[in-house]
């Protein structure tokens, strides 16, 4: 991936200029404070600039989506978040939105319409599969090419969306050696993060579920652990270090994949 | 003759029971808070006909998937035999429905009817044998779980005895059947395909020796039968029946939707929207959440009740999995208990629950059980008869958090950060774009 830098702009900021973004690209608490995490807005950042989709974030004026509030039990703390959040994008008339978390991809797409919040809301594989497949983007294995890559299925965006094809397809593009653990699709295990578990230590027992779910990674010997979540990504990257396997095993997300194999 | 007189008053005993029963069960599930579940008939019909007609679910393992369908198989087709039984026995007769076709075209089809339900049977008591098996000498690791010491695989075990008695008595009915027939002493069938090769057995008996063994056959399936249903009610394996309803009431959304409690939408929704209407009555306050099996659904109890134990969802459960206390089934299986003390409670007061200091959250599933739930729906997706026990523990998550105020110190701070900062971590919202600037 190259350094070039990147211009990010704000709805606030291309509306004053009377500019209407054709998307909103919904950056999540993790894309925007994580750091790991940022490498990856960063990476989807670089597509979208690309395939010159004009794009815009809400930047200041976006808040938690309260997905883990509301996994947690605090329907009323994810519904006043919700609502902030539905008021500004209302304001702005936003119409589709991609987001880099599933959970954030979940929270908007099938809970926020109850709340007056209806759009267009499309995960970033599927926004980047979309876009192959209509030729905006051509993809090349460059360093990944030969390379073997498990894809780990993030809890929100296949069993709780269905969604399991996109981020394979992307892949596959890649000239890639696609390897299937057993647990995988509908049947993938968690990576321990979701239902708020992200944010506490884990209850008494033999062992993380990070742990158990990198050992099933591992066991095929990869190249990359392709993830589709930052917060897979966060626990798959604790699990491949606890096997000390950090050198031999890398733990990308999908849009990094394509920005770096394509230079972008 | 005494035997008509003997069956009818059995039947008409088991056929109370079991209606008396049934209808306590529909009363102990519509405990539960209203849920309109009316909507999409064709589409909940069809995944009625997937899911528990066509075992969609059941196959995923193909093992016990096939094993089990030989044995759901064997247990709808022989509901055909089970007619002429009965008929039989109300008149005290013998083969009345053969007797009947005999010589008429629709001989040929009972001949098959017959045949097919041996063979079936004869699958079905390799699929009870494997099964013992595999929960007492290969002791998969599913069925060896906490909650399934004492009663739960007693009850598993008795149920997948009285399969091996049904079959046995049924077999034996048969072949003495066929060597009586060979004596001239019933009506004469086609030859059976299981049964004629046990025929042998009784040949060196006397005649009345092998009336005897006939009758006992028949007595024997048909009180393993009415024995059966009176059992049921209290057993586990009410999936038999419910996983029919419990199909078409389906949750047929995407998985990963959680309700949107109206309560709270009338409390924030006026914060942003003052012209806001109210969907609930302000008079009539709800508790938000689940501490009991009065504050669940009315299906999530129908859930608990077709719950048979099988426990794939706990196989499942990346928690369960790695050693922690959560146990999907365990959920399901203290709700059909709370349910079934809170039941009992109700005949003991005249219809009316008497509050006995006790509650499902607290006396049944622990708090540490419902904070280590990864939300995963991986239980969800795994119940062969779209059981939802991760709904079950939302609920109990939102008692906890909106009524009493207790959630793990970690997850309290969570909120604090998303109430104060937008998000759930120290990081002020105005900084969200700085990553932006950064390189």
């Amino acid at each position: 991936m190259s350094d070039k830098a990147i211009k990010v702009r704000t709805f606030a900021e291309m509306t004053a200029a009377g500019e209407t973004p054709e998307i909103l690209f919904w950056v999540g608490c993790s894309g925007s404070f994580d750091d790991r995490a940022k490498k990856i807005t960063k990476a989807i950042v670089r597509i979208l600039d690309h395939v010159g989709i004009k794009f815009a974030i809400l930047g200041s004026e976006e808040g938690c989506s309260g997905d883990p509030a509301k996994r947690a039990g605090n329907e009323f703390l994810y519904q006043m978040q919700a609502m902030q959040n539905i008021t500004t994008m209302n304001m702005y008339n936003v119409k589709k939105i991609v987001t880099g978390c599933p959970h954030c991809f979940n929270t908007l797409k099938n809970e926020y319409p109850a709340l007056g919040g209806s759009y267009e809301v499309v995960h970033h594989t599927q926004l980047v599969q979309e876009l192959i497949n209509v030729g905006k983007l051509k993809v090349q294995g460059g360093e990944f090419k030969g390379k073997k890559i498990v894809f780990h299925d993030p809890c929100y965006l296949g069993r709780a969306n269905s969604v399991y094809e996109a981020p394979r397809e992307i892949i596959q593009k890649l000239d890639v050696e696609l390897a299937e653990m057993k647990r995988s699709k509908a049947n993938g295990l968690c990576c321990g993060a979701g239902g708020a578990q992200m944010f506490k230590e884990s209850e008494k027992g033999t062992k993380e579920v990070s742990t158990e779910r990198a050992e099933e990674a591992l066991a095929l010997e990869p190249d990359v652990i392709a993830v589709g979540c930052p917060f897979c990504n966060t626990m798959m990257t604790d699990g491949v270090k606890h096997f000390n396997k950090e050198d031999k095993t890398k733990v990308l997300d999908v849009a990094e994949l394509i920005a770096k194999a394509n230079d972008l | 003759m005494l035997s008509p007189i003997v069956f009818s008053v059995l039947l008409i005993f088991v056929a109370i029971f079991f209606t008396y029963h049934a209808k306590k069960i529909r009363r102990n599930i519509l405990i539960g808070k209203d849920i309109d579940l009316s909507d999409n008939k064709g589409e909940r019909f069809k995944t009625m006909l997937k899911v528990a007609f066509g075992q969609s679910k059941m196959v995923v393992r193909p093992v016990p998937g096939i094993m089990h369908f030989f044995i759901y198989a064997a247990f709808v087709i022989t509901q055909i035999e089970l007619l002429e039984i009965v008929i039989d026995g109300i008149s005290g007769g013998h083969r009345r429905i053969w007797r009947a076709i005999d010589g008429t075209a629709l001989s040929g089809l009972y001949t098959f009817t017959i045949n097919f339900i041996e063979i079936i049977s004869v699958l079905a008591f390799v699929a009870t044998i494997t099964f013992l098996s595999r929960r007492n000498i290969i002791r998969l690791a599913r069925f060896q779980k906490p909650e399934m010491k004492g009663w739960p695989t007693k009850d598993a075990n008795l149920i997948l005895c009285a399969e091996i008695f049904l079959i046995t008595c049924i077999m034996m009915m048969n072949s003495a059947d066929l060597e009586l027939q060979a004596r001239g002493e019933t009506h004469k069938t086609a030859q059976f395909i299981i049964s004629s090769n046990f025929q042998g057995i009784f040949s060196g008996m006397s005649t009345s020796a092998v009336h005897l063994f006939e009758r006992i056959g028949w007595w024997g399936h048909i009180m393993g039968i009415f024995g059966f249903l009176v059992y049921l009610p209290i057993s586990k394996h009410l999936h038999i029946l419910l996983a029919f309803p419990n199909t078409y009431y389906s949750n047929l959304k995407l998985k990963g939707e959680f309700t949107t409690l109206e309560a709270v939408t009338d409390v924030v929704a006026p914060n942003f929207d003052p012209a806001y209407q109210p969907k609930t009555d302000p008079n009539n306050p709800v508790r938000f959440g689940a501490k009991d099996v009065h504050d669940l659904n009315w299906k999530n109890l129908l859930d608990a009740y077709t719950c048979t134990e099988c426990g794939r969802c706990t196989s499942a459960c990346p928690q369960n999995i790695t050693g922690k206390k959560l146990s999907p089934r365990k959920i399901m299986m203290d709700t059909r208990d709370r349910l079934t003390e809170v039941g009992k409670n109700m005949d003991a007061n005249g219809g009316t629950f008497v509050d006995d200091g006790k509650s499902l959250l607290g006396d049944y599933i622990t708090t540490e059980e419902i904070w280590a739930c990864n939300t995963c729906n991986a239980c969800v997706q795994e119940c062969p008869v779209n059981i939802d026990p991760l709904a079950i523990i939302v609920e109990m998550r939102r008692f906890l958090v909106m009524e009493q105020s207790q959630s793990p110190a970690e997850l309290t701070n969570m909120f604090s950060n998303i109430e104060n900062n937008g998000a759930p971590w120290q990081f002020s919202q105005s900084d969200r774009a700085n990553w932006t600037n950064e390189n």
